[in-house]
């Protein structure tokens, strides 16, 4: 069972806010760099690099840090996850790192999207934008920037959709799978 | 004096021509009678023991042509004692010992040190003496000392006799006892520090591998000289098409040529090597399917006279080491009867060419009483039960090695009772 | 996707996806070597033994740089001399290692087998480094990573594997490797150095070094082992580098965009030629780089993930 709480225009609107919000806050696009946490969060970096340039008219430096190395349950889960895209386009060393994921849940990713970011310089700031925040933090993590708040339970599913890869853009939550009686 | 019969078992005796029901009557250790079963209607008298064969295969006591029995020297692999309960096990009522011992059986000394030490044993022992002194083929041993000491043939088998001018002077010399000089054929040049058969599974393993040249060549030798000399040849465990073909051809000439073949080389090829199994590694090399095809065609026509075991005690120590560094050879004597009555199973072999080869022809080749059941015989019998099926546990064997490809498997055919001269030496619990 | 296996022993039994999973991964690693941070914390805390009991430096070193720049502790062990002159059994070697309970070994021995065998007794997963003549399992596929990154796909393409078949395990490795990934491998040496049954391992042999090279889009040089013609495997050097050495005249008989491998180190002047050796179709130091890349990639797919029981491991 899944419902849309997002459909295309609505992604589109809130990437719109988010990119306002950015160019607001950091009073322009000096030492920004963009980067997407691999594979949707890399999507919607490009998205909002492509929203800051119709807004300013400047093109930010856009690329993906993949955490997957980085990750905290690598000796728990059966299978090792596929390693994905690490692509810093620019030194780091004194910007303004502005870190996109699709979903914001425990926390985890991001530290360990920050911890591999640590690995290639010093950034004198990072901000964090994600489409959407379901809460039920496991790690002291906070979102800057936020699409939607969708409070969930544990057991539902968030899961983004985006056209590029997923033929379609939507956000859908699903709800965990009903137990089968026996009759 | 023991009085024993075997009643109702199936008796399997090719020396007589006889595979049938028929009771055996022993005194004094030798077979008095052999009825008919059906015809046989005395009663069992007072001191009589009474064995019940019903439903079991009775035959001659198995003769093994080839065993090392390890001692004197290399005692923590095997002894006389063990090694005899491993052929008592094995239904064998009578053993040949190489002489590859330490020191090496060369002398009368160490013959009569093997013949006492074989007094306790649960079989007979009939030692083999060495061809040369030391066994490094370029002495003469004194060949009459050695059989008037009781060695039944001489071998140097462990090492092959490099010194062809050699072999001709020992086969000649042997003229004298006129006992076997049994040959291990390999030209070890040929052989260049091979692990095992040459061929797609040694370039798969990354093993250097032996050609059959090796084999073939030697055997080519050997065969030569004997008919040169006239001195009495038995090639050692056969183990490729082509010594089979030049063994049945020198026959036909009238060669004084005889041949033993190993059960593993009768069941295995070399592809039993694959995850380098240490097990699988013994000199012959096991070899190709057409080899093996060859070895099987070799026993039912007779160019192979004899299943001899090459029964090779080696601790863990000389096993459980990288491949080639691991010794050769494997244990033998208490699997060889249910390895090769796995062939009459599937039907290559009979049983009663079975029995030709494991106790008619050894007794003929070396001049052993034995091989038959006839009246007047001496009482060595081995009764089987063909139906059964038993695992092969390590721990379980005699053997004081476990070095065998069969260990944890199940086996058909199990041994039931192994008679010497009239007593029970083995009888399965 | 994992692999379908506790250790790495060789490329005979591994699945094309198993190969095309560790090649990928690989690919991914290699930024990793290009940061000025040459570490990630993956396999932080984990201790990897590499057991060495054939000299190599090279291989070695590329293992232990792997392991590292996982933020793994890389231990080096040199043994000189084999069990059987220790007088020590294999059950009691692997007992031993494992009582320091390392989390992978590597192991690289003379004696074709024994990683393998050694395996049977280790809980922890064991990478083959080289045995004997067997396998070569990381060279094979750092060679195919090579070639894949030049030529973009393995499939369909004639690769010549030139030198002593018979005594190298880079050979059968990468005869398994490339056929498993849809190319065309042909052998080539003197006929004393093609060993028996070769092409059941499903190569074309061929003594014609001119047969290999015509036509080749990769040609593997091996290395030529002086020591062999003491065994007459070839008369001399001379003869063997005129007949099966690589230079710029033989090498216009293959494909014009031919890349040339080697497995290292270099006999210059006898397998190959320096001209080719340091032309620009050589792709030898490439193979270096990718080394440490697919060293790197083993180490993640055989160390990572959930311990399993392996509860066939002899006891």
């Amino acid at each position: 069972m899944k419902k849309t709480v997002l459909d295309d225009k609505a992604i589109d609107r809130a990437l719109a806010r988010i990119a306002h919000e950015i160019l607001e806050r950091n009073k322009g696009t000096e030492k920004l760099v963009i980067l997407g946490i691999p594979t949707r969060g890399y999507h919607l970096a490009l998205r909002l690099q492509k929203k800051i340039e119709e807004i300013e008219g400047v093109s930010l430096p856009a690329g993906a840090v993949d955490a997957t190395l980085y990750r905290d349950d690598l000796g728990i889960k059966k299978d090792q996850p596929s390693l994905k895209k690490m692509e810093i386009p620019i030194s780091i060393d004194g910007m303004k790192i502005i870190m996109v994921d699709d979903v914001l849940f425990t926390g985890r990713t991001i530290r360990a999207a920050m911890n591999a970011l640590m690995d290639f310089g010093r950034p004198i700031a990072i901000q964090l934008a994600v489409l959407v925040d379901r809460g039920h933090r496991e790690l002291p993590i906070k979102a800057d920037y936020v699409g939607k708040n969708i409070p969930t339970s544990v057991k539902e599913g968030v899961k983004v959709h985006l056209e590029e890869i997923d033929g379609v853009s939507e956000v859908v939550v699903e709800a965990p799978e009903a137990k089968q009686e026996q009759g | 004096m023991t009085r024993l019969v075997i009643r109702g078992g199936r008796l399997v005796d090719p020396a007589q021509n006889i595979d049938g029901f028929y009771n055996i009557y022993i005194m004094g250790g030798r077979v008095a009678s052999v009825k008919k079963a059906e015809a046989d209607t005395s009663e069992v008298g007072p001191g009589v023991e009474a064995i019940d064969a019903t439903g079991k295969v009775v035959m001659p006591g198995f003769i093994d042509a080839h065993a090392h029995l390890r001692e004197p020297g290399y005692e923590y692999k095997e002894d006389i004692r063990t090694g005899s309960l491993a052929a008592s096990a094995g239904g064998f009522t009578a053993v040949m010992c190489m002489a590859n011992t330490k020191p090496v059986n060369d002398n009368e000394s160490v013959t009569r040190y093997i013949l006492r030490r074989a007094e306790e044993a649960g079989c007979r022992v009939y030692p083999i003496g060495a061809l040369s002194v030391g066994q490094k083929g370029e002495r003469l041993t004194e060949m009459a000392e050695l059989k008037a000491a009781g060695c039944v043939a001489v071998s140097d088998d462990g090492v092959p006799v490099v010194d062809s001018a050699f072999m001709r002077r020992a086969l000649e010399y042997s003229l004298i006892v006129n006992i076997p000089v049994i040959s291990h054929a390999e030209e070890p040049s040929l052989v260049g520090g091979g692990v095992m058969n040459e061929g797609e599974v040694a370039t798969r393993l990354g093993l250097r591998g032996i050609p059959n040249a090796a084999e073939d060549a030697m055997v080519a030798r050997d065969i030569t000289l004997s008919e040169l000399t006239g001195g009495r040849l038995h090639v050692a465990h056969v183990s490729t098409k082509g010594a089979v073909e030049l063994i049945r051809r020198a026959k036909e000439r009238g060669v004084k040529v005889t041949a033993e073949v190993t059960p593993h080389h009768l069941a295995l090829t070399d592809k039993a090597v694959s995850g380098y199994d240490t097990n699988a590694k013994m000199s012959p090399p096991l070899r190709s399917v057409e080899d093996v095809e060859a070895l099987r065609i070799g026993v039912k026509d007779g160019t192979i006279d004899c299943i001899a075991t090459d029964h090779a005690p080696h601790s863990i120590i000389e096993k459980d080491v990288e491949f080639d560094k691991a010794s050769n050879g494997i244990i033998g004597l208490e699997t060889a009867f249910s390895v090769v009555y796995g062939l009459v199973e599937a039907g290559i072999l009979t049983l009663s060419q079975v029995v030709k080869a494991m106790s008619t022809n050894p007794a003929k080749v070396f001049k052993l009483e034995g091989g038959r059941l006839s009246v007047g015989s001496q009482a060595d019998i081995t009764i089987v039960d063909l139906g059964q099926r038993w695992k092969v546990e390590p721990r379980e064997l005699k053997s004081k090695s476990k070095n065998t490809p069969w260990a944890g498997l199940e086996l058909k055919a199990v041994v039931l009772k192994t008679i010497v001269a009239g007593n029970v030496k083995f009888s399965r619990p | 996707m994992r692999l379908k296996r506790k250790d790495l022993l060789g490329i005979e039994d591994l699945e094309r996806d198993e190969i095309e999973l560790i090649l990928a991964t690989a690919e991914s690693f290699k930024e990793v070597s290009e940061r000025e941070i040459k570490k990630v914390p993956t396999l932080r805390g984990r201790t990897i033994i590499n057991l060495f009991y054939e000299a190599s430096t090279r291989t070695r070193t590329s293992f232990e740089i792997a392991a590292k720049r996982m933020s793994a502790d890389a231990v080096n062990i040199s043994v000189s001399s084999s069990s059987v002159v220790k007088g020590e059994t294999l059950r009691d070697t692997a007992k031993n290692l494992e009582a320091m309970r390392p989390d992978c070994i590597v192991i690289r021995h003379s004696s074709s087998g024994t990683p393998g065998m050694l395996s049977k007794y280790l809980a922890c997963p064991v990478v083959n480094a080289g045995d004997g003549a067997h396998e070569h399992p990381s060279q094979a596929l750092l060679d195919m990573l090579t070639v894949k990154e030049k030529k973009g796909t393995i499939e369909g393409l004639k690769v010549s594997i030139i030198g002593d078949i018979t005594h190298s395990r880079v050979a059968r490795s990468n005869i398994y490797g490339f056929t498993k990934m849809g190319a065309e491998v042909t052998v080539a040496g003197p006929p004393t150095m093609l060993p028996a049954g070769i092409e059941k391992l499903g190569c074309r042999a061929t003594s014609s070094m001119d047969e290999a090279i015509r036509g080749a889009d990769v040609v593997m040089m091996l290395r030529i082992q002086i020591e062999r013609q003491s065994e007459s495997f070839f008369p001399s050097v001379r003869e063997y580098s005129r007949l099966y050495g690589l230079d710029e005249t033989k090498l216009k008989a293959a494909k014009d965009d031919v890349v040339i491998l080697h497995p290292g180190p270099i006999n210059r002047g006898v397998e190959i030629s320096t001209e080719v050796a340091d032309g620009p179709y050589s792709v030898i130091l490439d193979q270096v780089t990718n080394g440490v890349a697919v060293r790197m990639a083993i180490f993640y797919h055989l160390l990572g993930g959930a311990k399993e029981e392996h509860t066939e491991v002899a006891r």
